[in-house]
């Protein structure tokens, strides 16, 4: 951890972890939209 | 010593990384937007009982249609009221109310479904998951504004794009749901009900026990506030009762509203409307793709447009939704009538994504105008704004439109008047936002009611 700055390393992979949790329900979501968006297409 | 959701135990070391806070918000919002997928279970309830097809003493649709009617009128009430309640506990406890709200409301619409006992689903789903969608809707987003005062428009559109996504979780979610549940003498809701409950209570707690406050006088670092007041950004503060003696209130409640009936116009209407408008061309799955495109456009605009205001302003964000919102309005007949489907698509994307964009705009707007003190509790208030809009919308396009097809109008025609009125509605929004100018000196709190120095 760096006290001058204020960054705590240590969040970094909590961070990507919490982020990756909500990131992959929002993905499947998308592109299951995605898909049914695309019917329109062909 | 404090409790564990006490203001004091939320609050963020220094060294707390702000990163972590959007999906903590997200966790909340993912969730709750599964409202605008609830029509996905309408079907089934009606089979409840004859399974294959709906048996006598089945509910009708129409008494079905009241659990989401009920979801969000609790939506806006609680909001309006819960959100002075969320300033005084803060952020933390008013997340997990919301979680147990909303989970809850899902475990005993299950349960009303087990006993075919139709006041269940209201008291559930309809009023403890209302409230559960009010408090969850408005808990994170002043903690968001006070952690990114360097780009509240980006962090409210991170938190507020999340709602429109709930909906494209939701309704994949319910159906595979439903489909694995459904066996030869069940419809597979009730099971599908107590899943989604169980699984958003802990998805949400999740979010409420990563949320945190920022410590006082923190700031971002290498950030340092703008010595220069901007015009119409105050760095002072309105207090949530005194936000409702300003006009710039309810000039801001009128700009909301309008902007939502306009996208609601549309939006509800949009499967019907683009058969008959383009009758013989576009098929009913094609409808429906046209439906989901709006969706991604709509949860796109959310993050898009109030990002885009941190940096063009969020008076001129609006000019240009009301703007060009009247202008493609207006085209979106003269497109139908040349028959140019891409056109009619492309305008009625970007319809939707200012929509969209108008909802996670504006609480990065009150920010600017009231302080960011009550941000959170006068957003619940201003919220009422989307209920009246909520039946505002529909009403004004179903009436309009069944006016115009008893008085001899084609069906492709029909829609013509109604999104004419909408573009109208959308130039009042316009000149509502002209008039919004900062709040009078008086309503400022004295620095001794901040508790500042």
């Amino acid at each position: 951890m760096n006290t001058e700055t204020g960054k705590n390393e240590n969040h970094a992979v909590l961070l990507v972890l919490f982020w990756a949790y909500v990131l992959i329900p929002l993905g499947w979501g998308v592109y299951q939209t995605f898909k049914k968006a695309m019917t329109l297409f062909v | 010593m404090p409790g564990f959701f006490s203001k004091e135990r939320t609050t963020a070391s220094r060294r707390y990384n702000r990163w972590l806070i959007p999906p903590a918000a997200l966790a909340v919002h993912l969730c709750i937007g599964q409202v605008y997928a609830f029509s996905v279970f309408n079907d089934p309830l009606t089979r409840l009982i004859g399974v294959s097809a709906s048996a006598p003493e089945d509910w009708k649709l129409s008494t079905i249609g009241w659990i989401y009617s009920l979801a969000i009128v609790f939506l806006g009430l609680s909001a309006a009221f819960g959100g002075k309640w969320l300033e005084k506990v803060g952020p933390r406890r008013t997340m997990f109310t919301a979680a147990c709200c909303f989970g809850g409301g899902f475990i005993l619409s299950a349960i009303g479904v087990h006993f075919h006992q139709i006041w269940l689903l209201y008291l559930g789903y309809g009023v403890l998951g209302g409230c559960g969608l009010g408090l969850g809707y408005v808990s994170p987003v002043s903690t968001l504004i006070k952690w990114f005062p360097d780009r509240r428009g980006m962090a409210t559109g991170m938190a507020i794009m999340g709602f429109g996504g709930g909906a494209m979780i939701g309704s994949p979610l319910g159906v595979t749901l439903m489909k694995h549940f459904a066996s030869d003498t069940g419809v597979g809701v009730m099971e599908t009900f107590a899943v989604m409950g169980v699984v958003y209570f802990i998805s949400m707690v999740i979010g409420s026990l990563a949320i945190r406050i920022p410590p006082p006088d923190w700031k971002p670092e290498g950030w340092t506030p703008p010595t220069t007041t901007k015009k119409m950004v105050t760095t002072r503060h309105v207090h949530i009762d005194e936000a409702l003696k300003t006009p710039q209130f309810y000039l801001l409640w009128a700009i909301l509203c309008l902007n939502v009936t306009a996208g609601i116009g549309i939006l509800g209407q949009a499967s019907v409307m683009i058969q008959e408008m383009f009758k013989g061309v576009i098929t009913p799955e094609a409808a429906a793709g046209f439906v989901g495109l709006l969706s991604l456009f709509n949860m796109a605009g959310r993050f898009v447009w109030s990002s885009a205001s941190d940096f063009f302003g969020r008076k001129n964000t609006y000019f240009l939704f009301f703007a060009l919102g009247t202008f493609l309005y207006s085209m979106l007949p003269t497109l139908s009538g040349q028959g140019n489907i891409v056109l009619f698509i492309a305008a009625s994307a970007v319809i939707l994504s200012m929509y969209g964009g108008g909802f996670s705009t504006i609480p990065a707007y009150l920010a600017d105008i009231f302080g960011t003190r009550y941000v959170g509790g006068i957003h619940g208030r201003l919220l009422t704004a989307w209920a009246t809009a909520g039946v505002l919308g529909p009403v004004l396009v179903n009436y309009i439109r069944e006016y115009q097809l008893e008085h001899g109008v084609a069906k492709a025609d029909a829609y013509t008047t109604t999104l004419y009125i909408m573009a109208g509605l959308l130039t009042l929004g316009f000149v509502c936002n002209l008039l919004m100018k900062e709040v009078n000196e008086r309503h400022y709190m004295k620095q001794d009611e901040t508790g500042e120095v």
